[in-house]
């Protein structure tokens, strides 16, 4: 079961919305289907990216995949734990395992994103 | 795929089975008034002995550095190539053009290059080494990709003028479609060098990189030191390129002058000429980049015996693992020359490769006082040199440098051919392979077609 103050994108991405300020990361699922994660790749603090705009990536022993952003936003503050513990994304993926925290553009483009209940429904049909 | 021609009787069967009469009812699907109903106009076959009598022919017209004396250089060096180069590389275990896509099945091959890695690393006194590019000229234009992806956001690139004009050519071709803008800067009239001033007033925020190369294209070893220092105050990286490695046997490494991406050819390492390819680009950069490196990497590991073991390390990168977001779309290298370079350096050992590059260094200042005594030769730049200069001539370079292959003697390169104002100066090249008595030989012909 999926933590269900969180937001979710069909990317695997979730975002802990609060007034306009917001965390993301992603979800377990993800963590999992990439493996044991070696390097996180963040975007600089004041940066500005809009909705699916690719904002860093996420390597495995076996892949890296991009992160994209839930909803449009700027950078106002990065994981730096995440430089020498990437590990912490596969221990502890909606906690210690953040990646940024972003100031949202248009609080409008929640509503595109899917709750725990519709996110465990999509995790069901991608199987 | 094998090519063994078929036989009439077989002929017959394939068109049999696919129900056809004739091989020509198979291009029906062509107009009849475009197909050939004549032979190809082209010569009788001829027997294997005639074929080799003939390309020897052609071959003897050419004039090889190891039959001239040859002073020829401007990115292409004339070096002596050990015998054990030649003979461990044919060793079948190493004979592939390939890295392998099973390391585990190559331990050798991976050990070779991981070996390289680690001396080209110490040759540039940098933090790591790939395992090889194509070549200077591409490795350069890869350098300052790797800037623009390090910098993002920064969309200005400085190159010095005294980059070698081919690599600045590949380099315009690999930016032509990215919105990168290459500032040039220009090198001093006395000197030859990187002009600081100019350099100083061109660096802004926007600056991704500044590229410059030393020794440069005209001979002049670069100010790295003060280029560094323009670079660090901006946040710009700092990308220094190196045409011939083996000065590197008695210049410090860049990496001891700051350089965040050290790149450039070390054809002269294990490499013969080869008539301009293949050759060996190398790229060296900071630890902190090594994410952003092209190509690949050999690492050192244990296994789960605690063996020492070798893996391409970090192949997440590259192209057959992440398409189009790869960090450089060249997918392959020159292990092959790599390991040549890396043959080539073992057997000299360190205290060899300085003493090969201090014998060109001190052929070059020999010739260099030599060829300018020469009433009509004068130096064109007062900067240090490694192992090449330019110098005026007070006649056309192409004519002389043309009169003088008639006496068996490669004078140089015609700077005429890449700068239309340069019509009188060549640029010469030294190495341990040209003795004393050729150089001697040289400035008295050249005195003589003056």
């Amino acid at each position: 079961m999926e933590p269900d103050n969180l937001l979710f994108t069909e990317e695997h991405e979730w975002l802990d919305a609060d007034g306009s300020e917001g965390t993301v990361g992603i979800t377990k699922y993800a963590a999992e289907q990439l493996g044991d994660i070696v390097f996180v790749e963040l975007p600089e603090i004041g940066e500005v990216f809009s909705k699916g705009d690719t904002f860093g990536t996420i390597e495995s022993v076996k892949a890296v995949s991009d992160l994209y952003m839930p909803v449009g936003g700027e950078i106002i503050e990065i994981n730096e734990d995440l430089e020498n513990a990437p590990e912490l994304v596969n221990s502890s993926p909606y906690e210690d395992g953040w990646m940024v925290k972003i100031e949202i553009t248009d609080e409008e483009q929640l509503t595109d994103l899917m709750d725990n209940k519709a996110y465990e429904v999509y995790l069901k049909e991608q199987e | 795929m094998k090519y063994l021609p078929n036989c009439g009787e077989e002929l017959q069967k394939m068109l049999e089975t696919i129900g056809v009469d004739n091989i020509e009812e198979l291009f029906r699907s062509i107009p009849e008034e475009l197909r050939l109903t004549k032979p190809l106009n082209l010569p009788e076959p001829k027997s294997e002995m005639e074929v080799l009598a003939g390309l020897k022919h052609i071959a003897s017209k050419n004039k090889t550095a190891s039959d001239s004396a040859f002073f020829l250089g401007a990115g292409a060096y004339n070096h002596y190539i050990p015998t054990v180069v030649s003979s461990l590389i044919s060793r079948a275990e190493f004979y592939t053009a390939y890295t392998p896509y099973q390391p585990e099945l190559s331990q050798g091959t991976l050990q070779a290059l991981f070996e390289y890695q680690t001396m080209i690393s110490q040759l540039t006194e940098m933090e790591v080494a790939n395992s090889s590019l194509y070549d200077g000229a591409s490795a350069t234009a890869e350098a300052v990709l790797m800037t623009d992806r390090i910098q993002r956001k920064k969309n200005k690139v400085i190159v010095s003028d005294g980059l070698h004009p081919e690599y600045i050519e590949t380099l315009e071709t690999y930016l032509h479609n990215l919105p990168l803008e290459v500032v040039k800067v220009s090198l001093t009239d006395k000197e030859g060098e990187t002009d600081l001033d100019a350099l100083e007033g061109a660096v802004d925020e926007e600056t991704a990189a500044v590229l410059v190369q030393s020794p440069n294209f005209f001979g002049v070893i670069e100010p790295l030191d003060a280029v560094s220092e323009i670079c660090k105050k901006s946040g710009a990286l700092f990308v220094t390129t190196v045409a011939e490695i083996y000065s590197l046997g008695l210049l410090r490494g860049p990496g001891a002058f700051d350089a965040d991406i050290v790149v450039g050819e070390a054809q002269s390492l294990g490499n013969r000429m080869n008539y301009g390819g293949p050759y060996l680009g190398f790229i060296a950069s900071r630890d902190k980049y090594k994410r952003q490196l092209p190509g690949r990497l050999v690492g050192m590991t244990e296994d789960n015996r605690g063996q020492r073991g070798f893996v391409i390390t970090l192949a997440t990168r590259e192209q057959h693992i992440r398409r189009e977001k790869a960090t450089s779309n060249i997918c392959t290298n020159e292990a092959l020359c790599a390991t040549m370079a890396a043959i080539h350096m073992a057997a000299l050992g360190e205290e060899g490769v300085r003493e090969v590059a201090d014998t060109c260094y001190s052929k070059a200042e020999y010739a260099k006082d030599k060829l300018v005594s020469i009433d009509k030769v004068s130096l064109v730049y007062s900067g240090s040199s490694f192992n090449e200069f330019t110098i005026d001539i007070g006649k056309s370079g192409i004519d002389v440098i043309e009169s003088l292959a008639e006496k068996n003697i490669i004078a140089g390169f015609p700077l005429v051919y890449h700068y239309p104002d340069r019509e009188n100066q060549i640029l010469v090249t030294f190495t341990e392979m040209n003795s004393k008595a050729d150089i001697d030989n040289f400035a008295k012909e050249l005195e003589g077609v003056l």
